[in-house]
């Protein structure tokens, strides 16, 4: 991936400095909010209600996140963070999984019905489970899936973006390949492992980054569907730390549980933005 | 006809059981959790129901003309437009800038990148919380330090602070999204290009406008049709956050107006009919879509 | 791509783990408190548990108000209810209303069997949660009213007599602008701005703020929000907001993290901020009971409450509803509700209550804390300061909140903003009549 010509335009010196300035200044305008929750999550309540509240450190973080990973809201926050982890793991694997399968039968395969079953799949682009919640709450519990990990699961794979991004990398996969297989007598399942699945390989990690954060953002969804305390997730959590009535905000505690409760998606992003990056370049071509 | 039908493969395998098993997951579970759900929905849209599910009077179409005959529902869609158009901008055109000289550099562009893509990974109800903390009228860091600069900030009262704030608290997770993007479409472009633009510094940004841009355009479509689908549906928690629709209704779009009304009001009538009109606006947007993914296929 | 179907496999297998049985009839009670009244209202839970070995309450945080409501009715709609679910007072309507979903209190304590008497609780708290036949359809549980919060620092900066007399509005405005001549830049700042300046103030002043007993009499009631009372008392202050002495911090309570930090001279808000002000502020504060207009309506009245009741859902077993019944029983004790209303500056909900806090001293001990009480019980609640009963009322108090709004910032009058108020909240009204006919 690496680029001669990078060498080429870094060695510009006042155009060098200058890019590097900005490259600063734009991380510093991102990343400030981020900065000042780890700040606030530091200090004591009393410095954080009295304005100014202060833009460095405080020496409070053990407190604030002890506090924040023993008591939680109904449960600790380690029980919400594996719920989380859960929901977004199986939401992307689970969806990765079945758009393979979908897309794969749509690009290399006739049979009957096909056209139908596509725009089924691909009405699916609208209408976000926020829209149809009730009806789809009904559903689950018609299910008997309150309270289970299928119940957080199952309704968010109910979306066809995977599949039509699958879709559109198959059909930038060679024909030779495929045709080659065809003459070989190779299985379309033989082919589909051997050719099609290590082809993916990066659209596969791009795709489960962004599911990844899509699952572990969910916010009105588990509160729906979680009425059991051991089964909520770390972002309905933070949300409820929040006082409804005319309590006070303890502002610490929910900064070192929010994050907390970054820590998990960044680790995903920052660990996978190679494959990720590689990934969206090769959906490019 | 399937969209883009013209980019059918010619090699394909025989069978039909095969492919139909392959497929049946996808199906199934679209079936049971999308379409049922969603025909309820347009179902619920001809009923004045109570919210308990006890009983519900028909009224035909009845929601859709109480809707449309009420100026405020008219208006969210003005505001849902201008919104998604300023969020749109606020998260794409930061982020290509920043992709861009992120690209420039090899020496700490990785670091860069690592805290640049932080934001994304900030839920947007959580995303809410941060910035409304920073922007509390008077006692907030950020409006603190603008009162003692002698601006007296009070997005509870002011439209306009309202509007730019839920925009930038939208806007900035997915700065983080777009710029990944965006980065990986400019290592993808031909070093050749890029070796061209870069000869002459001083001209390098009307270079990059006139060369590198054009070969962004189909990352550039795609994020554009993405983003307007995230301010959509998904800036709702931001909205319910930091504004609530107001003051008066200065923030309220679409979807939060059906979140309102359903789960505020009770009023499921005319929640599920706001989702029927969404879907059409949205089944507009997604053939928009399609023209610019198959553009894209071009490429 | 193996390890990740590994991982689809371990996540599937998780599906499929049951919730564990118990042998103890189990009581559902979900709520909407965090923090430290969820603790709070967890100990109470605990105690209730340890108290007796038949029944077990399990109690749940479902979110905010709303929330919690939300996830009742969807709850219902799936046959997965819980037994007791917390409701805010605006969702009052909404409940009474769905008949066949919730099983009214009267009907389930004498059920029971379990200790019951409807004459124990204050006539102005319960009278909220009552048919016009007085029997009662949900347990009050938390119940505050509004007052005057008063930062006597920042008065004493800006050099005004904190003692000053703060009983009218009238009083109220001047004092208002020797504060801001005293060089105070937020005068009087307040929370749920719709509660404590409409619904509170129609109450306070006897006037009505729905047609038909405030919606008490029937489906078909009209907001009657912009009478005389109303558009003088927003007009006043509109003025004073456009004069820098009225600042506007949001719908809900965030003018209290204003006062809290000191900011602020004065506050309007629910007497339940009480521990909050007491454990941030970092001056010397005092309680006073929500000023009136001189001269206008029947002022003072009494003001009326806002908070939240228990309601049992419809749906479940006999036996289930005589835990139900004692849990509530036990909620409505003495004991309990002294500590309640000591422990977070709520109302108590039983006169027993009330006298045996009265009687521990705490009252003297924290000067200020009976002013909510008093103000509530002076008067024998009227038909118009018995509370409110409307349909669609979360929604409408949007509305009020966005008319208002439109207000403070100069906008519309007073009268125009409240016209469009009942015009809008009057469709609504109409459309929930519509929908429980």
């Amino acid at each position: 991936m690496a680029r001669e010509v990078h060498g080429m335009v870094e060695k510009r010196g006042a155009g060098l400095w200058l890019t590097h300035l900005f490259m600063i200044l734009g991380v510093l305008v991102i990343f400030f909010p981020i900065w000042l929750a780890f700040v606030a999550s530091t200090v004591t309540q009393p410095e954080i209600v009295r304005p100014p509240m202060p833009i460095w450190p405080g020496d409070q973080f053990w407190v604030n996140y002890k506090a924040a990973l023993f008591s939680g809201v109904n449960v600790p926050v380690g029980t919400m963070l594996f719920n989380s982890l859960v929901m977004a793991i199986g939401i992307a694997v689970g969806k990765i999984i079945i758009s393979l399968l979908s897309a794969f039968a749509i690009v290399y395969f006739r049979f009957p019905g096909r056209n139908i079953f596509f725009w089924m799949i691909f009405l699916t682009l609208m209408l976000p489970v926020e829209v149809r919640i009730v009806p789809t709450f009904e559903v689950v519990a018609g299910f008997g899936m309150l309270n289970s990990y299928s119940g957080l699961i199952l309704p968010l794979i109910a979306s066809a973006t995977a599949t039509f991004l699958f879709r559109q990398f198959f059909l930038t996969i060679p024909d030779e390949l495929a045709e080659a297989a065809r003459v070989d007598g190779a299985r379309p399942m033989r082919f589909f492992v051997d050719i099609v699945l290590p082809m993916s390989r990066t659209n596969v990690a791009a795709l489960f980054v962004i599911l990844f954060i899509y699952g572990w953002n969910q916010y009105l969804w588990p509160l729906l569907i979680t009425t059991d305390p051991e089964m909520n997730t770390i972002v309905m959590g933070i949300k409820q730390m929040f006082p409804s009535g005319d309590d006070v905000a303890e502002w610490p505690v929910i900064m070192a549980t929010s994050i907390l409760a970054m820590i998990p998606p960044v680790i995903v992003v920052v660990s996978m933005q190679r494959l990720f990056i590689r990934g969206l370049v090769d959906s490019e071509k | 006809m399937l969209p883009g039908s013209w980019m059918e493969k010619r090699v394909t395998f025989k069978g039909w059981l095969l492919p139909l098993l392959l497929i049946a997951p996808q199906v199934v579970i679209s079936a049971i959790f999308f379409f049922y759900p969603a025909g309820q929905a347009v179902w619920q849209s001809l009923f004045i129901p109570d919210p308990f599910g006890l009983s519900a009077r028909f009224v035909g179409l009845g929601n859709f003309e109480f809707l449309l005959s009420d100026k405020f529902y008219r208006a969210s869609f003005v505001t849902t437009a201008v919104f998604s158009i300023l969020v749109t901008l606020c998260s794409m055109i930061p982020a290509l800038f920043l992709a861009v000289i992120a690209d420039r550099l090899i020496k700490g562009s990785g670091v860069y990148r690592t805290l640049l893509i932080w934001p994304y990974a900030v839920a947007p109800a959580v995303a809410g919380v941060l910035w409304l903390f920073m922007f509390n009228t008077r006692v907030g860091v950020v409006s603190w330090y603008l009162g003692q600069l002698g601006y007296d900030w009070n997005h509870v009262l002011n439209g306009g602070e309202a509007m730019g704030l839920v925009v930038v608290a939208s806007a900035w997770g997915r700065i983080s999204y777009n710029f990944l993007f965006f980065f990986a479409a400019l290592q993808a472009v031909p070093r050749s290009v890029i070796e061209a633009a870069a000869i002459d510094g001083a001209h390098f940004w009307r270079r990059f406008f006139t060369i590198v841009l054009p070969l962004l355009s189909p990352t550039t479509f795609f994020l554009l049709v993405v983003n307007i689908v995230y301010a959509f549906f998904e800036t709702f928690g931001v909205i319910h956050t930091i504004t609530a629709g107001g003051p008066q209704q200065s923030t309220t779009i679409l979807v939060y107006k059906v979140f309102s009304d359903g789960f505020v009001g009770q009023d499921l009538g005319s929640s599920s009919a706001q989702s029927v009109i969404l879907l059409v606006v949205v089944g507009l947007l997604t053939v928009i879509q399609f023209k610019f993914i198959e553009k894209r296929v071009h490429y | 791509m193996k390890k990740l179907l590994i991982g689809a496999l371990a996540a599937s297998a998780t599906f499929l783990t049951p919730l564990a049985a118990t042998a103890q009839t189990e009581v559902q009670f979900w709520h909407a408190f965090t923090g430290r009244l969820g603790e709070l209202v967890k100990a109470q839970v605990d105690d209730f548990n340890a108290s007796q070995d038949e029944y077990t309450v399990v109690q749940s945080h479902k979110g905010n108000y709303s929330e919690t409501l939300n996830a009742g009715i969807a709850a219902f709609r799936a046959g997965e209810q819980p037994h007791i679910l917390m409701v805010f007072e605006v969702g009052t309507a909404t409940m009474m209303a769905a008949e066949g979903a919730i099983k009214p209190v009267y009907e389930v304590m004498a059920e029971s069997g379990a200790q019951f008497d409807p004459d124990a609780y204050i006539g102005a708290v319960k009278g909220y949660y009552t048919t016009t036949d007085g029997e009662m359809l949900s347990l009050p549980f938390n119940s505050s009213t509004p007052v005057l919060w008063v930062n006597r620092n920042a008065f004493e900066a800006a050099g005004v007599d904190p003692d000053t007399d703060l009983s009218t509005w009238q009083k109220v405005g001047e004092t208002l602008d020797a504060l801001k001549a005293g060089g105070e830049d937020c005068p009087l700042v307040t929370a749920w701005q719709s509660w404590i300046h409409l619904e509170n103030l129609s109450a306070y002043h006897d006037v009505p703020f729905a047609s038909k007993d405030n919606g008490f009499a029937g489906l078909d009631t009209e907001l009657m929000l912009n009478g005389d009372v109303q558009v003088a008392h927003l007009t006043a202050m509109g003025d004073w907001a456009k004069d820098g002495k009225f600042i506007y911090t949001g719908r809900r309570n965030e003018g209290g993290a204003n006062f809290r930090a000191g900011e602020c001279a004065l506050f309007t808000e629910s007497s339940a901020g009480y521990a909050g002000i007491k454990a941030e502020a970092e001056f010397d504060f005092d309680v006073r009971p929500l000023p009136y207009w001189e001269g206008a309506g029947n002022a003072p009245q009494n003001t009326i409450i806002g908070g939240a009741s228990l309601w049992v859902m419809e749906g479940h077993e006999a036996e289930d509803y005589k835990g139900v019944g004692e849990f509530l029983s036990y909620l409505s004790s003495s004991e309990v509700q002294a500590a309640w209303h000591q422990n977070t500056g709520y109302l108590p909900i039983t006169v027993a209550a009330g006298e045996a806090t009265r009687a521990s001293g705490f009252y003297d001990e924290n000067p200020g804390t009976d002013v909510a009480v008093k103000q509530m019980t002076a008067n024998e609640p009227t038909a118009n300061s018995k509370g409110l009963r409307l349909g669609s009322f979360d929604q409408i108090r949007g509305i009020i909140d966005e008319e208002l709004e439109a207000i403070w910032s100069g906008d519309k009058s007073a009268q125009e903003a409240m016209d469009s108020a009942k015009e809008r909240g009057d469709a609504l009204l109409r459309r929930f009549e519509s929908a429980n006919r």
